[in-house]
């Protein structure tokens, strides 16, 4: 047995680190450190709570979007406040910009270029993964960026700037579009989409997004060369990747983008059948965070650290649901929402390194032709901000989905201030330590049984099919 | 920057580490949304070299930590270090509240020793810059900036400190800053195109800091006017109601512009100064402007109050109709009238 620390990771947004017990070449024990911490749910008290909308988005700089959704929903609830129409399409196109951006930059940047590396050289693979992929000289790079770049300029239109917007307010948004704006954003997703159709895919959006078996993928994949997704799919295949990083085969997602009268993607859990999401069970466990306190619920959560407790190993919170760890992320969310494609890969393989790279270019395949209609529901010339006041008394949730998954703001108003704020992040499901049961969080689960040692770059993968953002986990 | 006219000399090679201390990564972030052009191949066209960056590079684990290493030895030359977050000293100066990962060692520590190694140091946005967010409210992690603490000299390095290359930390505020401002900060660096005199009094390169928000905002024609907006999502002007800074505030976001066409200000949003520091904590809640008998106590830079408010009750009574309705409306309810004649 030997216990060995990795980190820093590199291509994961923000500072983690892993320890590993290792027997035998293969891990028998994970823990998740999240070593930095940052302290916004104290910086948040007192605040004024429209405040809110400044520092939320300045937790992460990768799910900013996200962030400000949060905290503006969570202000919507306390103030009782309906966005108007276009102020919730504008959000949903402002959100789903980030959310696609997400997977795609991940995608690219973060995850593929593992398999450039010289570990790998004798594959047949190789040559061309590293020739298209390798950190920073890839040739895909220079394909991806300019285009990632063009997508992203859609969020200058909607909200100013990316990241860090305050554009997103509770009731809808700040900048009311123009006509010809609409035609702007219109034309910038199907340029999106050309590049999508024809570098990632090689084929339209609509036949991704209608693949709905493992099998059905896999046809898809032999039937002629299908771009960097298909090139993924054949490493995969090769590496086995199914069955490396699989996780505790229970799904959460708070669902997606509002509509008229519900969500685009619906919320609900999943342990092999779906139930309603009951959001008063979530608690977090602080048992082996430097943090003072007990398990509570984010509503009533305390966030003071103790830095000498000598149970911690990290900043982070355990957030549980019902007291049992929870995966969270694209693969869940349309494991939930019911996609035939992730439900058949969680059935026969849960969540694993494969099904969760599948689910998120999957994503990119089911979001984008919503967005195109999204923007032709628009309508210039009505209003796209309601207003509203709020109570000097008041308290409301903001339950949202990132790309990287579940995102909660918890918001209490006392006496005109902000008198308690707690944010449960994606990749604090995710990279949640032991509870006081000991139970360990999904990656820790995940890593258990994953190959490890000089030259192995298993883990690095199981980390990275994740998506983890550290700065959102200590936020 | 601005007045040389000797050749710019391509060097063979600046290299540059980047490292991420107690910030959001909104910085690279911003980075990667560069222009057209792809950022690290538009760096290495003028001879940048990234020696690391965690967001970006292959190397993981012990890999990344012996380049570190070898950094801080000068084993591997340090043209540019650029560190992106806040420096957190805390707990009880003890650095702890952010150890880099697999070293277990304070960033704030790695950091010290690299900058005393690196020709030139670079804070990439306000957090590494003054402490920016992470400093706000009581700033328990002891957070702070390279060479300042909000707007007092100190902070990480010192009042005095002075890179290899002769520099204090150049401050790229903004949060986040806008990528071109990182990438035209190098490309100078790299050029030999960069002195002291390029720095403003806050050390931030001039070539962005010598401007104000309020340069190219789309909303002057109401700031003239004094037309203002009440609510969020009006066209008038967000200064006198809505907590804008943008006359006060020193960067060029509404002549470079964000994301191809935006600003804070183009996305209905004031400015919140971010460039500046102490932006944090101005006393009063973002979205409103505090005033003093009606009067905005943040006047634009340059302008006596007097002459403040002379013009606005003057440009008030003069306003057009159709500026006053559009002031307050979320789209144009008054159009510019045609004229019939030709234009004089």
């Amino acid at each position: 047995m030997t216990r060995i620390v990795v980190g820093p990771f590199n291509r994961v947004e923000g500072d983690l680190e892993v320890t590993l017990e290792v027997k035998d070449g293969v891990v028998a024990e994970a823990w998740a450190g999240s070593p930095l911490y940052r302290g916004f749910e104290q910086i948040l008290r007192g605040k004024h709570p429209m405040d809110a909308l400044m520092f939320a988005p300045r937790i992460c700089g990768i799910c900013s979007v996200s962030q400000s959704m949060a905290a503006a929903s969570a202000l919507a609830d306390a103030m009782g406040l309906a966005p108007a129409p276009n102020g919730r399409i504008t959000r949903n196109l402002a959100h789903a910009v980030e959310n696609v951006a997400d997977h795609f930059t991940h995608f690219y940047l973060f995850f593929m270029p593992d398999f450039a590396r010289a570990e790998y050289a004798g594959r047949d693979w190789h040559a061309r993964a590293a020739e298209r992929f390798r950190a920073v000289r890839g040739a895909a790079a220079a394909d991806i960026m300019p285009a990632r770049t063009a997508f992203l300029a859609a969020l200058g239109t909607l909200a100013g700037k990316w990241p860090h917007s305050l554009a997103i307010q509770p009731g809808g948004v700040a900048r009311a579009l123009e006509a010809s704006e609409k035609i702007r954003l219109f034309g910038l997703l199907r340029d999106f989409r050309r590049h999508l159709e024809t570098v990632l895919f090689n084929d339209a959006l609509e036949s991704v997004a209608a693949l709905d078996s493992a099998a059905a993928l896999a046809r898809w994949a032999a039937d002629k060369p299908r771009g960097d997704f298909g090139a993924f799919l054949g490493i995969a295949d090769d590496l086995v990747l199914e069955r490396l990083g699989r996780g505790v085969g229970r799904f959460i997602s708070y669902g997606n983008y509002p509509q008229a009268e519900s969500q685009f993607l619906r919320s609900g859990v999943w342990d092999g059948k779906l139930h309603a999401l009951d959001a008063q069970a979530i608690a977090e466990d602080i048992s082996h965070a430097w943090l003072e306190g007990e398990m509570r619920h984010p509503a009533q959560g305390v966030t003071r650290p103790q830095d000498e407790k000598a149970a911690g190993y990290t900043w982070c919170k355990a957030p549980r649901l019902a007291g049992l760890p929870m995966e969270t992320g694209a693969l869940a969310r349309q494991v939930v929402n019911g996609h035939p494609l992730a439900r058949d890969l969680v059935e026969h393989g849960g969540g694993n390194v494969k099904s969760r790279v599948v689910a998120r270019l999957l994503e990119i395949a089911v979001i984008l032709p919503e967005m195109e209609k999204w923007v032709q529901q628009l309508a210039p010339g009505e209003p796209f901000c309601t207003q509203g006041e709020l109570p000097s008394e008041a308290s409301g949730a903001g339950l949202v989905e990132a790309a990287r998954g579940s995102l909660g703001h918890w918001l209490s108003v006392a006496d005109g201030r902000i008198a308690n704020y707690q944010i449960i992040s994606p990749t604090t499901w995710n990279f949640s330590p032991r509870d006081s049961d000991g139970t360990p969080g999904p990656l820790e689960q995940s890593l258990v049984g994953t190959p490890a040692g000089e030259g192995n770059v298993a883990v690095q993968h199981v980390v990275r099919s994740f998506d983890p953002c550290m700065v959102c986990t200590v936020h | 920057m601005n007045e040389r006219t000797e050749p710019f000399s391509m060097p063979a090679s600046f290299n540059l580490l980047w490292l991420q201390s107690a910030g959001c990564g909104g910085c690279t972030m911003s980075l990667l949304c560069s222009g057209a052009r792809e950022p690290t191949a538009a760096l290495e066209a003028v001879g940048v070299r990234i020696l690391w960056h965690p967001s970006l590079s292959e190397e993981s684990g012990e890999e990344a930590t012996r380049i570190l290493e070898r950094c801080a030895a000068g084993e591997l030359a340090v043209d540019a270090l650029c560190v992106e977050g806040a420096l957190l000293r805390g707990p009880r100066g003890s650095g702890g509240f952010h150890r880099h990962a697999g070293s277990g060692r304070p960033m704030m520590d790695w950091v010290k020793e690299i900058a005393q190694a690196a020709r030139y140091t670079l804070a990439v946005g306000s957090c590494a810059a003054w402490g920016g967010v992470a400093a706000a409210g009581e700033n328990v992690t002891d957070a702070c900036g390279l060479q300042y603490e909000g707007d007092q000299p100190g902070g990480l390095l010192g009042a005095n400190w002075k890179s290899r290359g002769g520099l204090p930390v150049i401050n790229i505020a903004g949060c986040p800053c806008h990528p071109d401002w990182v990438t035209e900060t190098l490309t100078a660096l790299a050029l030999g195109a960069f002195g002291g005199k390029d720095l403003d009094s806050f050390n931030r390169p001039r070539f962005f800091a010598d401007h104000l928000v309020h340069h190219g905002c789309t909303r002057n024609e109401y700031y003239e006017f004094k037309a203002s907006a009440h609510k969020p999502s009006d066209l008038g002007c967000l200064m006198e109601n809505l907590g804008c800074k943008g006359t006060q505030a020193h960067a060029d976001c509404n002549i470079r512009l964000w994301n191809g066409n935006g600003s804070c200000a183009r996305g209905g949003a004031p400015c919140i100064s971010c460039t500046e520091p102490g932006f944090e904590e101005p006393g009063h809640p973002f979205h409103e402007t505090p005033k003093l008998a009606g009067i905005p106590i943040g006047l634009p830079t340059d302008m006596p109050k007097a002459w403040f408010v002379a013009l606005a009750a003057l440009s008030k009574s003069a306003t057009p109709k159709r500026v006053r309705d559009n002031a307050v409306a979320d789209h144009q309810v008054v159009v510019p009238a045609v004229k019939k004649t030709g234009l004089k």
